[in-house]
């Protein structure tokens, strides 16, 4: 950058009539304002709809996708789909060729057309981004799936959208696991569940006999480590998503918290207590072999990998509070990061790798917070009664937690939620599950 | 006869005496010089950004939604001869293959498309001239300095002296001169950077550690409408890793176009004819 300054410079100075002559305007603000652009529904023929409509009980089943894609792109806060009653241009001929003018009357910066066929018992869908302003095409693709799979289709379009239109990956063809809690807070029944991004197909994975803790997805691929209490003894379990096999991975002393993976998917990092003291250990998922990182006398918990495995942050309250540390894989080089005031604990390293999130507690109250990986840049995103248990969108610009309300007097008002927040500290929403929830964790994209 | 000579040359001498000493140039008194007060050359935008009120905005985008309306009753784009778009992609080899979880991503055709797009461009917009196209020679011919843009270089509704020197705060007086002759002044640059503030609409997921500057330079009419735009760092877009690249510089362009035309200066058209504009997303996104 400032070598880059130095050639304007003497190229300034060298040449200085001609590039006086030209004047430069240095834009250095824009606005942060959600793109405004446009979901054309999919068009369809009748053929097809009437194939779709039998086997898929909806009416009209290209709407049906761009209502998904619209919908993600609005939750994500960076996108204003307009309304469908402002637009000028029937779906059908608005697949072929949009009239971009139309399309810019009604302030549209970006369009997205495309058509559902049923082909071989399959479905097709094709779609365009269009750039309204310069006219011109971004992005052309079609996708062919069972049919039963139209959700996902939709979700792939607006990771395709969003990545085209941003310049990083999305996150909308993701799944979130959490713990889905029901009955009264002292017999509280805990069972595994998992549900789309968007709170659609939500399936339970356990039954709700023994408590489940802390689900956690491996980067790597669709496997899930959650911790489970087995006669009273905490217990980790590996889980396969796809296929619904379960397998422990061992039993550990004490207690045992929060097992995560390694970004490779070989490990698991853990931490548990043992003479008298936690600590942190991993698990070679081949070998079984256990292995111990750091070695304090204090309570040193919560470990995350960076996603280059490199180094993992921990929280520790070896300075007598509890605070974020980071330290090498081999639990050398350990260093202090959090300097503020409160306690500060569940560190989680961003996919990016430039952020790390956690969870304040300050003067009685709970905030979700980022800051960057050497401790500087703190900034509070949100604050709560009780709130806790952040964990990362794929993409490291969403963060999901889960948020407790008070109970009243008569024990009663207690409740557990999802929400979600991004980056910017504005974008905080509510994730809708069926029941009370805990303890999420955010699957990677499962397409690439 | 003496006497009289006397009397006149008195009389001459005291007038000439009094009309001396009544002339400002003969009576030096010492000059009142105030204290120098140091001033501080800043960008007022960066005091004074307010991306254009909020009332102002709805007026000019409810006269520009009008001039388009004009615009596009006026000439109704002709419809274009029914391409059919044939799905070239012969879809049974891979449909087979594709598993039944992964929808597979496959290119369209683009050929269609294409020509639609040309055809369009030749008749809306006859003067456009390919962005591919480099004319770098042509730019720089203009260069050349005119004088008899200086009188447009009075901006009658602020104060003579206040003058937007470039990218460089601490210049002195003597360099002061000879920039301005080629540049805009205060308020006419505040306009435009304000404007363009409010069209531009930084993507959000640019990496914070990289160089995020796009460098656009702009062909104008005299109102303000842009002839041709071409992003000066044109290799970059396609180097590898350079992705977040495009997706700046599309938003830069699309920001120009959005707010066509742009509000430039009532005179001197030659002076800002060609334009630069530094989009910089860094000092936005760090925050």
């Amino acid at each position: 950058m400032l070598i880059k300054k130095i050639i304007i410079l003497s190229v300034l100075l060298i040449l200085p009539t001609k590039v006086f002559a030209l004047i430069e305007v240095d834009i250095t603000r824009g606005n942060l304002n959600p793109l405004p652009l446009a979901v054309s529904p999919l068009s369809i023929d009748d053929k097809s709809k009437k194939s779709f409509e039998e086997i898929l009980k909806k009416e009209n089943i290209g709407s049906e996708i761009s209502i998904i894609v619209e919908n993600n792109l609005k939750i994500s806060g960076l996108f204003n789909p307009l309304n469908k009653d402002a637009f000028l241009q029937a779906p059908d001929i608005a697949n072929l060729k949009p009239r971009f003018e139309d399309w810019n009357l009604i302030k549209a910066q970006a369009l997205i057309t495309g058509k559902v066929t049923y082909v071989d018992e399959k479905l097709r869908v094709e779609f365009r981004l269009w750039d309204v302003l310069a006219a011109k095409e971004m992005m052309a693709l079609a996708f062919t799936t069972v049919p039963s799979n139209w959700r996902r289709v939709g979700h792939i379009i607006s990771d395709k959208v969003y990545e085209r239109l941003t310049g990083e990956k999305g996150y909308f063809d993701t799944r979130i696991i959490y713990v889905a809690e029901e009955g009264p807070k002292t017999q509280r029944i805990k069972k595994l569940a998992i549900m789309d991004q968007d709170g659609f197909n939500n399936k339970f994975l356990t039954l709700g006999n023994e408590l489940v803790l802390t689900p956690r997805f491996n980067p790597a691929s669709q496997m899930v480590t959650y911790l489970s209490y087995f006669k009273n003894l905490p217990r980790v379990y590996l889980l396969d998503i796809e296929t619904g096999t379960q397998e422990v991975v061992g039993d550990f002393p004490g207690m045992t918290f929060a097992p995560r993976f390694s970004p490779d998917g070989k490990k698991i990092i853990m931490s548990f207590a043992k003479d008298g003291k936690s600590d942190i250990y991993t698990m070679d998922l081949e070998n079984r072999i256990v292995e111990k990182i750091t070695n304090h006398p204090s309570i040193d918990t919560s470990p995350s990998y960076s996603p280059d495995g490199k180094y993992i942050t921990f929280n520790s309250d070896r300075s007598g509070y509890q605070q974020i540390y980071v330290m090498k894989n081999d639990g050398s080089n350990v260093k202090r990061i959090s300097f503020g005031k409160g306690l500060y604990g569940t560190p989680v390293w961003s996919p990016r790798g430039d952020l790390i999130a956690f969870t304040k507690l300050h003067k009685g109250k709970f905030y979700i917070g980022v800051m960057r990986t050497d401790g500087t840049g703190e900034r509070l995103l949100t604050e709560n009664y009780y709130q806790e248990a952040p964990s990362w969108s794929p993409n490291g610009r969403v963060l999901i937690f889960y948020r407790e309300t008070k109970t009243d007097n008569k024990g009663e008002g207690f409740s557990a939620k999802l929400w979600s927040i991004d980056l910017t500290g504005y974008n905080e929403r509510l994730v809708e599950t069926p029941t009370d929830a805990s303890d999420p964790s955010w699957s990677s994209l499962l397409s690439n | 006869m003496n006497r009289s000579i006397i009397i006149s040359s008195l009389l001459h001498g005291a007038l000439i005496f009094i009309t001396a000493m009544s002339l400002p140039f003969l009576a030096k008194k010492p000059l009142n010089i105030p204290p120098i007060v140091s001033v501080e050359l800043i960008q007022i935008a960066e005091k004074t950004n307010i991306p254009f009120a909020p009332k102002a905005k709805k007026i000019i985008e409810k006269v520009k939604e009008k001039e388009k309306k004009l615009v596009s009753e006026q000439a109704p784009p002709k419809k274009v001869k029914k391409t059919k778009t044939k799905t070239v992609v012969s879809l049974d080899q891979n449909n087979e293959k594709i598993e039944n979880q992964v929808p597979k991503a496959i290119p369209l055709p683009e050929k269609t498309i294409k020509k639609i797009e040309t055809k369009k461009e030749t008749k809306q917009n006859p003067e456009k001239v390919d962005n591919e196209v480099k004319q770098v020679s042509e730019f720089e011919k203009k260069d050349l300095f005119d004088p008899n843009s200086i009188a447009a270089l009075i901006d009658k509704s602020k104060v003579d002296s206040a003058k937007v020197i470039k990218k460089n705060n601490d210049i002195t007086q003597n360099q002061d001169k000879n920039i301005v002759t080629s540049g805009l002044t205060l308020s006419e640059e505040d306009a435009l950077k304000a404007q363009i503030f409010g069209c531009w609409s930084i993507p959000l997921g640019l990496p914070y550690n990289e160089n995020l500057l796009v460098r656009i330079k702009l062909k104008l009419e005299p109102d303000g409408s842009v002839v041709k735009t071409e992003i000066l760092d044109h290799a970059r877009m396609n180097k590898p890793g350079q992705g977040f690249y495009k997706v700046l510089a599309e938003s830069a362009l699309r920001a120009v176009k959005l707010c066509q035309p742009l509000r430039v200066p009532t005179s001197g058209y030659e002076r800002w004819k060609e334009l630069q504009l530094n989009f910089d997303a860094r000092e936005m996104l760090e925050g």
